[in-house]
């Protein structure tokens, strides 16, 4: 015998079918319905992926910036009102990088940062780029590999020897195709000769070209560039990440203690902390996601109403259908779940296609743009189960309205 | 003797239409006994239609007792009138009310869609086709209604009314869309299957189409004015029978 459950299965599927054969006989009619539900599946799956594919990009670029990373600016130098931007102020010295290294356990690598801009000149052609000097633990800060060579050592930073490592585009722009390993490079007439040169890293934060430099010792910077005591910054890298706050702490407190800065005012250096920044981009770009969900999903329910509209049109123009099958004994029930299958089905047809279009979008997108969107199955999910949703939500006036109409006044309808 | 299939006990039903009252059927007592073939006649306004409709249980009376094979209708819900339609009643129209763009198998077989407990597919496959075969359309299952004459969608109209074995089949001037031989036609398949033994009960207009049936029932204003025994009802076999003859003898000529 069956049981109620059973009967009303066996009643959902045989439904399911007749819902199934309404939706084939009027195919233009609901494809165009189901439009509205693929575009928004479509713009909803395709945004999400965007959207997570962006923040991917993002975070990479941040991850980039290298493992753990801590920065310790120079203030900036005010002189008549006029702020000359950060590491302009000559407030850090080597001093201030050894007793960070003493005093601060979770310091792991340090590079000094000197940065200057000069004419580089070498191989009969000339090109200004950034002249920045660091120690050799800066590639490792910095998660920085070398294309070919080696980057130079403790030994020649200690000698302030005149040794180079060189970035991508300022080869390329020098060198052209050759091997600039070996090579000399003059800057401001001081022969260096290049050691290794530095794999292509890409654009930086800001937009700065990273691969348009030349990274020489910062002791050799300190005495021949710049002729200067004072560090532009300090790299340093922190043993984990967890630890980086309290690091922070600790470096802020000990540099203005050594700068003798007293309650009240305000510190003569910054402290720049890689992962503040990610969370920040992420905290954005997550913003930014969700506001392309929403937006798309805007056009969901359009296409909600969309089948709300044409049902109740189905429902009118049908209304003899249902009066004849009141009349061979269909219960109201049976006349809703039918009307309320066909909107569901039209709508999950519409998630099914626009799911399709959306990976499909994002695909095209992928190909055409500069970062690869991710398709996430949860998109594809949550569009399918809002899809669902939404037919049954508008799916059941109409349907409603159909199970409730005499069967009289059904039958008499022309 | 088996107790009436209709027993209807002062039944009256009336409509309210803009704040006046209008009585479509004032008191109606009536008994139709198993087997019985009646015409229900009628000017229109004469209260027939309104009769039909509740005896089909698709309208419920204002006043008085139905009772359908010994069961109560009034007080039922739309709920248990769709199970008694589905279960005790037939219905033939007079536009055949037949599904379009749906074969005339799959509208033999949706009276069963709806039954409890659910029929396999099978047997409903089986029921309808044993249906359509009985009303003589065995070549016809595939067929949309519009590839069908009036009196072969008459005819599927039939089947399905026939498909789940009711007690009563309502005709609702079965013949008023049909040419005269069609309805003799049809008439005839009424004829057969009271013979059989089913019950039916149709509304006309037309004495000629009364004429067929074992008994009828005049109403006017809402009751009924005769109710009457056909003694000599019209034979439609015979009739066939005799426009045949007719026909194959003016073509020999």
């Amino acid at each position: 015998m069956f049981t109620t459950l059973q009967v009303l299965l066996l009643q959902s599927w045989q439904t399911f079918f007749i819902a199934l054969r309404a939706l084939r006989r009027n195919k233009l009619r609901s494809g165009l319905t189901a439009l509205g539900i693929i575009i928004g599946v479509a713009a909803v799956v395709a945004m999400v992926a965007v959207g997570n594919g962006a923040q991917a990009s993002i975070t990479k670029q941040v991850a980039a910036l290298g493992e753990n990373l801590l920065t310790v600016f120079a203030g900036s130098k005010r002189s008549g009102g006029v702020s000359s931007g950060l590491g302009s102020a000559s407030t850090i010295t080597l001093a201030d990088v050894e007793a960070i290294l003493r005093e601060v356990p979770d310091v792991i690598a340090v590079s000094p940062e000197i940065s200057s801009s000069a004419q580089a000149i070498a191989n009969g052609r000339n090109w200004s780029t950034s002249i920045v000097g660091e120690s050799p633990e800066y590639l490792r800060i910095r998660d920085w590999k070398l294309a070919a060579g080696s980057m130079f050592t403790e030994r020649e930073v200690r000698s302030a020897a005149k040794v180079a490592v060189i970035g991508s585009k300022t080869a390329l722009e020098l060198f052209g195709p050759l091997n600039p390993v070996g090579q000399s490079v003059r800057v401001k007439n001081i022969p260096f000769v290049i050691t290794g040169l530095l794999e292509t890293k890409g654009a930086g934060m800001a937009g700065q070209n990273q691969d348009d430099r030349l990274i020489i010792p910062y002791t050799t910077a300190m005495k021949r560039i710049t002729g200067d005591r004072y560090l532009r910054s300090v790299n340093l890298q922190i043993r984990q990440a967890d630890r980086m706050e309290i690091a922070q702490a600790q470096i802020t407190s000990l540099l203005r203690q050594r700068h003798r800065l007293v309650a009240g005012q305000s510190d003569d250096f910054n402290i720049f902390n890689q992962k503040d920044i990610a969370d920040t981009v992420s905290a954005v770009t997550g913003t930014v996601k969700l506001l392309l969900g929403a937006i798309s999903s805007l056009s969901l329910v359009v296409g909600g109403i969309g089948i709300m509209n044409i049902m109740l049109v189905s429902v009118t123009e049908r209304t003899r259908e249902i009066g004849i099958r009141m009349a061979v004994g269909a219960q109201p029930s049976a006349i809703q779940l039918q009307f309320l299958i066909e909107a569901v089905t039209l709508s999950l047809l519409g998630g099914l296609i626009g799911v399709a279009l959306g990976v499909g979008i994002s695909v095209f997108v992928g190909k055409a743009g500069t970062f690869q969107p991710v398709v996430s199955a949860e998109s594809i999910l949550l569009a399918f189960g809002v899809s669902f949703v939404i037919g049954v939500f508008f799916g059941f006036y109409p349907a409603r309205k159909a199970a409730a109409l005499d069967p009289i006044d059904a039958l008499r309808y022309e | 003797m088996s107790a009436p299939v209709i027993q209807l006990r002062d039944l009256a039903k009336t409509y309210q239409t803009g704040g006046v009252s209008v009585a479509a059927v004032r008191g109606v007592t009536l008994d139709i006994r198993r087997g019985d073939f009646v015409a229900v006649m009628g000017a229109s306004g004469s209260g027939k239609s309104t009769l039909m409709n509740t005896l089909g249980c698709l309208d419920q009376p204002t006043r008085g007792n139905y009772l359908l094979n010994g069961v109560g209708v009034a007080g039922l819900d739309r709920r248990q009138l769709a199970e008694l339609r589905n279960r005790q009643l037939g219905f033939v129209f007079q536009s055949f009310n037949l599904l379009a763009r749906t074969s005339a198998l799959e509208n033999v077989e949706l009276p069963m869609l709806y039954a409890m407990p659910v029929i396999s597919r099978r047997e409903r496959r089986q029921r309808a086709i044993a249906a359509l075969a009985r009303v003589g359309l065995a070549e016809r299952h595939d067929h949309f209604p519009s590839q069908l004459s009036g009196g072969q969608q008459q005819r599927v109209a039939i089947a399905r009314a026939l498909v789940n074995r009711p007690e009563l089949v309502l005709a609702d001037e079965p013949t008023g869309n049909l040419d005269s031989r069609t309805s003799i036609e049809i008439m005839g398949l009424f004829q057969e299957l009271n013979a059989s033994g089913m019950t039916l009960v149709m509304v006309t207009h037309e004495l000629d189409v009364a004429a067929y049936c074992q008994r009828i029932i005049v109403m006017r204003d809402g009751e009924i004015l005769r109710d009457t025994r056909n003694e000599n009802p019209r034979s439609a076999a015979a009739e066939i029978r005799a426009l045949d003859q007719a026909e194959r003898r003016a073509s020999h000529n």
